[in-house]
């Protein structure tokens, strides 16, 4: 069993190798000459520099603006600020907790059910699906992406949450009801409401990099695997979703991405409650819903506030990218030394 | 790739030209102005008449309250508009002495969603604000009961909702429920977003209407003018003088009137829960803030002369929008103030 397996890695690599090697050898030279030698070949290389630039520069200026808009609160209250729940602006009392609960909450909710929804629509659509019907179906999921938030908070209104109600009032008169992650009232607005939404709006963007992924992953190794015996699903899980794993790995940190800084779909179903509640069926909030919700008519430290609040969520992307990174970083160097 | 600098050269003395030319084409009788979007319906509407009128133009910028006390106080408009009166605290940051101005009055509307209740449900102060602390959760307490004697009410649980964005609307509801209950003022307060105790969050008046559509057994609060559109039951409230009163256009308008002699002394003086026996109890203004001293006469005068119709010939306008026009006696507190302006 495991042989053909083995045999199927061994040319995986070997294909990789040659590939790097490729890579490395015979373009440095040459650009090295042209960098400096020729005037349109300078220009290209110091725009292109500029323009790569400008974006580390603009994020060094978008955390620098919210430090200092943001420190009038952070004078006040410190990192308190990331653990305490209470959010006053009579008392003038800020607290972030329950919205950074909120935030990684609602989006991890929605990658879980995201993310096998979104591989296994790739793989069909890669390796299964008859011709006719994967046009259909990637149009399909292309479309779901270009759906504006608002219409997905709307149909979560409409749609989601009346069908949420009635589940969860099943919930609430059953047995389940005595579960933390079930107690409360079923009023639909709800964590729950928030993380289906979240899913369905971040599935586009994870099937189709997974969708693409797959279909890069050379056909050598697919003739490779069949070639050994290996059945559809085998030569699936094995050789075709590891070489294409850090770039699914990928396209579930766009969906992340994606799902945390999503505010106006999520505001509009969530409930926007005060608490962190361990409970899928109480309303919850993110930092971006209390961002969009209180920004416009804040007043004293108020904005302060919600700046800090912004600046936290700029944090909270950053730390879960790099989380995502040193873990797409392992798995690459797992690869190599396997 | 040679460039054409000469080209370049002459378009753009061509968009300096066109950009002055627009600048001096614009009419020299034209006002900025920002701020609440509450009023917005009713101000768009005279200022489109103002014009036929005038011909004076008058640019408004639904911003918000806040961004409208922003603007007025960086100077940028002629006058700003907000929905909740500028305190102390914020005058005293003003660069000049600023004048507000009620215009119209609006109404906060107790919406509900009880489908087999016919008649409207009667609330006062005290269970509204027991509901709000969830102190009351199911319709059938007791103290909802006793205010509606004969009326069957269902078992189920008040699903509570609220604006979860800072808003007037809100200020109005919670400067209500701190006026008649001294729980909810010590532990809540008042003002544009506030710690709520318990319920739902909408954004917007559609946000919280949508939270009552869609639940069986909510309550929440809207706009007046939002409610009438948008066929809502709503609940008749215990006034001041103790007779439950339906929200309405007049019985806005009687609480302003109601309100005079505390307007008098402070023209942001707070018109909720006013005397008067058909005085709806959560009811307010919205204000125009324009400096007193403008520091040009021609624009004071503009200022004025708008001002004195909008107060007058304008408020024909508000009623069919739902909006509540002025009673004469605080047309009158207005009209001085705006004597002031010069």
């Amino acid at each position: 069993m495991p042989r053909p397996y083995e045999c199927v890695k061994v040319l995986l690599h070997l294909f990789m190798n040659s590939q790097n090697q490729q890579h490395n050898t015979i373009p440095t030279e040459r650009l090295k000459q042209s960098r400096f030698g020729n005037l349109g070949d300078s220009i290209f290389y110091s725009s292109t520099l500029i323009f790569a630039t400008s974006v580390l520069v603009a994020t060094l200026l978008i955390g620098f603006q919210l430090i200092k808009t943001s420190w009038p609160a952070i004078q006040h209250f410190g990192w308190r600020f990331l653990f305490t729940s209470t959010w006053d602006p009579v008392h003038q009392i800020y607290g972030a907790w329950p919205y950074i609960w909120g935030t990684l909450a609602s989006s991890l909710l929605a990658l879980i059910l995201a993310v096998p929804v979104a591989i296994g629509t790739a793989i069909f659509l890669v390796e299964l699906s008859p011709k006719w019907l994967r046009g259909v179906l990637s149009f399909m999921v292309e479309l779901l992406a270009a759906v504006p938030s608002v219409v997905y908070g709307l149909w979560g209104i409409f749609v989601l949450i009346p069908v949420l109600q009635k589940i969860q009032g099943g919930i609430a008169l059953s047995k389940l009801s005595v579960l933390p992650i079930f107690a409360g009232a079923p009023t639909g607005y709800s964590m729950m409401a928030g993380a289906l939404v979240l899913s369905i709006m971040i599935l586009p963007i994870i099937t189709a990099v997974t969708r693409d992924v797959i279909a890069n992953v050379p056909a050598t190794q697919r003739e490779a695997a069949f070639g050994l015996g290996s059945t559809h699903w085998e030569a699936v899980k094995g050789p075709i979703l590891r070489s294409a794993r850090s770039g699914i790995m990928g396209a579930v940190i766009l969906g992340l991405a994606r799902a945390l800084g999503e505010t106006m779909a999520i505001t509009m179903v969530i409930g926007n409650g005060k608490d962190a509640s361990l409970s899928l069926l109480a309303p919850a909030n993110t930092l971006a819903s209390i961002l969009a919700n209180q920004f416009a008519e804040a007043s004293g430290l108020q904005l302060p506030s919600l700046m800090y609040i912004a600046l936290v969520l700029f944090g909270v992307a950053i730390i879960v990218n790099a989380i995502a990174r040193l873990l797409l970083w392992n798995m690459s160097r797992g690869m190599k030394h396997a | 790739m040679k460039i054409d600098c000469n080209l370049i050269f002459k378009w753009g003395v061509a968009l300096v030209g066109i950009a002055t030319l627009a600048g001096c084409a614009a009419p020299q009788n034209s006002l900025t102005a920002a701020g609440a979007t509450f009023p917005y319906p009713v101000y768009s509407q005279w200022f489109d008449a103002y014009h036929t009128k005038t011909s004076t133009t008058i640019n408004y910028q639904p911003m918000g309250s806040g961004a409208g006390v922003q603007q007025i106080k960086s100077r940028t408009m002629d006058f700003g508009a907000s929905d909740t009166p500028v305190d102390d605290a914020q005058l005293k940051t003003m660069p000049k002495k600023l004048l507000q101005i009620p215009t119209v009055a609006g109404a906060v509307v107790i919406a509900y969603n009880l489908p087999g209740l016919k008649t409207p449900l009667k609330l006062d102060g005290p269970a509204l604000a027991d509901i709000y602390l969830g102190k009351i959760t199911k319709w059938n307490d007791a103290k909802i009961s006793a205010l509606n004697p004969g009326v069957v009410l269902p078992k189920i649980g008040i699903v509570v909702g609220h604006r979860s964005d800072g808003s007037g609307t809100s200020y109005i509801f919670t400067s209500y429920l701190s006026d008649v209950s001294p729980e909810w003022d010590k532990k809540v307060g008042t003002g544009k977003s506030v710690s709520w105790p318990v319920g739902i969050g909408g954004k917007g008046n559609s946000g919280v209407a949508g939270v009552i559509k869609q639940s069986p057994g909510a309550l929440g609060y809207i706009e007046l003018a939002y409610a009438a559109q948008n066929k809502f039951q709503y609940a008749a409230l215990l006034n001041a003088a103790g007779n439950f009163v339906l929200p309405s256009v007049e019985a806005t308008t009687a609480a302003a009137a109601g309100s005079t002699e505390k307007l008098k002394k402070d023209i942001r003086a707070s018109i909720v829960n006013a005397a008067g026996e058909q005085s709806y109890p959560i009811a307010s203004f919205t204000y125009l803030l324009v400096y007193e001293d403008t520091g040009n006469v021609t624009k004071a005068n503009e200022i004025k002369v708008f001002l004195r119709w909008a107060i007058t010939d304008g408020q024909k306008m508000a009623k069919p929008l739902n909006y509540a026009p002025l009673p004469e006696s605080v047309v009158r507190l207005d009209e001085k103030l705006i004597k002031r302006i010069h």
